[in-house]
């Protein structure tokens, strides 16, 4: 568990960090989402202490990050950032066991680290193991970069918009990666980015920054269905919010036993989804599978219900 | 083009004779330096390396062409100066002429403009200079062209021309060596320092446009002041002339190419890369150590080569303060108008710098990290 406590940061008499207090549970992602200027790199830099705060504190697992040797505490926590930050004359194993390597490792065991995680991010060591950043596609050496902030299994990942410098397509699946190895490893990630779209995707919590304060935080559901200023509704954008609330439900909420026309949808899909079958094929309701076996239907009429209900919350 | 100029060239006078030393001497086409026995194989042997450096397609066949114009450019002036000095009296002297320089220049023209084209990778160019050293050498040598007159010139100081080398060798080492020292934890700290930084570049460019006979004016009276009194220093060298101010003057010069391009390394990593460096808990002496030192030091390295190859022209002006090396033969020889003494100090000078500077361009290229697997 990650306390961030109080923690402002002043610059040229300024507050470019106000008074944050969040705490964010061990195992989950949380988003910190805002515009250029709003502090959120900033705070996430506190918690490394590239910056030092100007008052407050950060504990992990209850410990104050002040009493820590500063680099002893960022070997603890893992940091990605934009445009991956590789060393361009190391090799992939040398970029990934960077850490450990700080950390005293022994040469045998940095080695299966670092196999393990090129494995985890679809990457064949034997392939990917001795080529130089430059011989990877901006995808690769993105994962790269998150193997590499992953590799001495840290207490907590500090990403400051790590899919920044990636096109949309390769984005959607670097994002769909993280949330998958996140799952698997069971990692805490605190994730900093300007794209609320990626929050809502990425973030059990998401958390919002507006001129140096945190002025909401909360489960994508209450952000979109709920905002709590006029920033955060512009943040959320109006007219998709229902489409984005849609996009969090899952489709056991609404699933209705019985059998339905057509081509059916997986159990694993959103509500989002089922919506766009509807429309797209003409039909009132949908029949969902699991596995391939069919075990119910969900219905237009149930599908609208939800997103006006999530409308009559705001 | 070349090869037209390089015609040219065969007109114009390829040795001198003179009477003695000092006074101009007569100009001898390359024709008549030598029976024609001998200067016709000569004569073919440069026309034919004029007429392959013509196929632009083939850099190999042109290197070769000028190879073989430069060995006969020797060959002619070892059967020149020993035919021409045959009954010309005991103090007459043969010296190379305008014909001669002309065509040695269009040659190494030749030999560099297809080196370039075949641009060989660094152990192969490491190769040719030892090649050409050893080549160079063996001719000096076997003592084929001590006919000539800067070969006399030689001859006649030729324990002072070893210890003249040994100290222009050693003001232009030795004084990199100490700018290397005091300047590469100058450019560390004036890299990590936006006030020192801002202080210390300014200050050394300025040192740097200071000419270098201001500079030994200045040294002079302070040095001599020193010398004269502080205790002990006078034993120790210092004095207003000499080595010493020299030395310290071609120092100074030094410090800015060796930390400005410290600064510049040293900036050489991506600040992304720099920025995770810093993130994942690597130490300054770690991050310098491990990523900005193996990234910048071929920018490193290119001071340093900035450096040699300025400090061996300048240290022929240590001459002037009776500082020693090369250039005490090249004030000597232009006191005495005696300008083969004046080549005795020039040419080697030359010869060292050009030697510097390609070894220099090798280490800076040996020295580029590898950013692929094949390389």
């Amino acid at each position: 568990m990650i306390e961030i406590d109080n923690i402002t940061k002043i610059y040229e008499g300024r507050p470019a960090v106000d008074a944050v207090s969040m705490t964010i549970e061990s195992a989950t992602i949380t988003a910190i989402v805002g515009t250029s200027g709003s502090g959120k790199s900033t705070l996430l830099r506190m918690i490394n202490r590239l910056v030092e705060p100007t008052s407050g504190e950060v504990r992990i697992n209850g410990e104050p990050t002040t009493g820590m040797a500063k680099n002893a505490l960022r070997r603890r926590i893992g940091y990605a950032i934009q445009g991956h930050g590789l060393f361009p004359h190391h090799t992939v194993a040398r970029n990934i066991g960077a850490v450990p390597r700080l950390l005293g490792w022994d040469k045998a065991k940095i080695q299966d680290r670092v196999d393990e995680l090129l494995d985890l991010f679809s990457m064949p060591p034997e392939e990917f193991r001795s080529r130089y950043p430059a011989e990877l596609s901006g995808g690769q050496q993105q994962r790269v970069g998150v193997a590499r902030a992953l590799a001495s299994r840290p207490d907590l990942l500090l990403m400051d918009e790590p899919f920044g410098a990636l096109d949309p397509i390769i984005r959607t699946r670097a994002q769909a990666d993280l949330h998958r190895i996140q799952r698997t490893l069971g990692s805490t990630i605190l994730l900093v980015t300007h794209d609320m779209e990626e929050a809502i995707q990425l973030g059990d919590q998401v958390a919002v920054m507006d001129q140096g304060r945190l002025v909401q935080h909360g489960t994508p559901a209450e952000i979109i269905s709920n905002p709590a200023t006029d920033f955060v509704a512009e943040m959320v954008g109006g007219v998709d919010r229902p489409l984005r609330l849609l996009s969090l439900l899952p489709i056991s909420d609404i699933l209705e036993d019985g059998a339905a026309e057509g081509e059916p949808i997986d159990e694993k899909t959103n509500l989002r989804e089922a919506l766009s079958a509807c429309l797209w094929s003409g039909r009132d309701s949908v029949p969902v599978e699991r596995n391939g076996a069919l075990i119910g239907h969900v219905t237009l009429k149930a599908i609208r219900s939800r997103a006006e209900g999530s409308h009559e919350l705001g | 083009m070349f090869a037209v100029l390089g015609l040219f060239a065969l007109f114009a006078p390829f040795l001198t004779l003179a009477a003695n030393r000092i006074v101009a001497g007569e100009g001898i086409p390359v024709w008549a330096v030598a029976a024609p026995e001998v200067t016709g194989p000569g004569l073919i042997a440069i026309a034919l390396s004029l007429v392959l450096s013509l196929p632009a397609a083939l850099p190999k066949l042109r290197l070769i062409g000028a190879a073989l114009g430069i060995v006969a450019l020797v060959w002619l002036l070892m059967q020149g100066s020993e035919t021409l000095l045959q009954g010309a009296g005991t103090y007459a002297r043969v010296s190379l002429g305008s014909g001669f320089w002309f065509l040695f220049a269009i040659l190494l023209l030749l030999a560099a403009d297809a080196l370039s084209y075949l641009a060989p990778g660094p152990l192969t160019r490491g190769v040719l200079l030892i090649g050409t050293i050893a080549a160079l050498v063996l001719i000096l040598w076997s003592g084929a062209l001590t006919d000539l007159s800067i070969f006399k010139e030689y001859a006649s100081r030729q324990d002072a021309f070893f210890d003249a080398a040994g100290r222009h060798l050693g003001l232009a080492f030795g004084s990199l060596a100490v700018a290397a020292v005091i300047g590469f934890p100058l450019g560390v700290l004036s890299h990590r320092n936006e006030t020192m930084r801002s202080a210390v570049l300014p200050i050394l460019s300025f040192l740097q446009t200071i000419p270098s006979l201001a500079m030994f004016g200045i040294m002079i009276p302070i040095l001599a002041w020193v010398g004269t009194t502080v205790p002990g220093a006078r034993e120790l060298g210092v004095a207003g002339i000499g080595f010493l101010p020299a030395f310290l003057a071609l120092v100074i010069y030094s410090l800015l190419p060796v930390v400005a391009n410290t600064v510049a390394g040293l900036e050489a990593a991506p600040p992304a890369a720099m920025d995770a460096a810093r993130g994942m808990g690597m130490t300054r002496n770690q991050r310098l150590l491990q990523v900005q030192l193996p990234l910048g030091l071929p920018v490193m390295l290119a001071g340093i080569r900035i450096v040699l190859v300025q400090n061996i022209g300048l240290a022929v002006i240590a001459g002037l303060i009776g500082g020693g090396g090369f250039g005490t033969f090249v004030f000597q020889g232009l006191n005495q108008t005696a300008t083969d003494l004046i080549l005795l100090g020039a040419l080697p000078t030359v010869a060292l710098a050009l030697v510097s500077a390609i070894t220099m361009d090798i280490l800076v290229e040996l020295a580029q990290p590898n950013t692929t697997r094949h390389q």
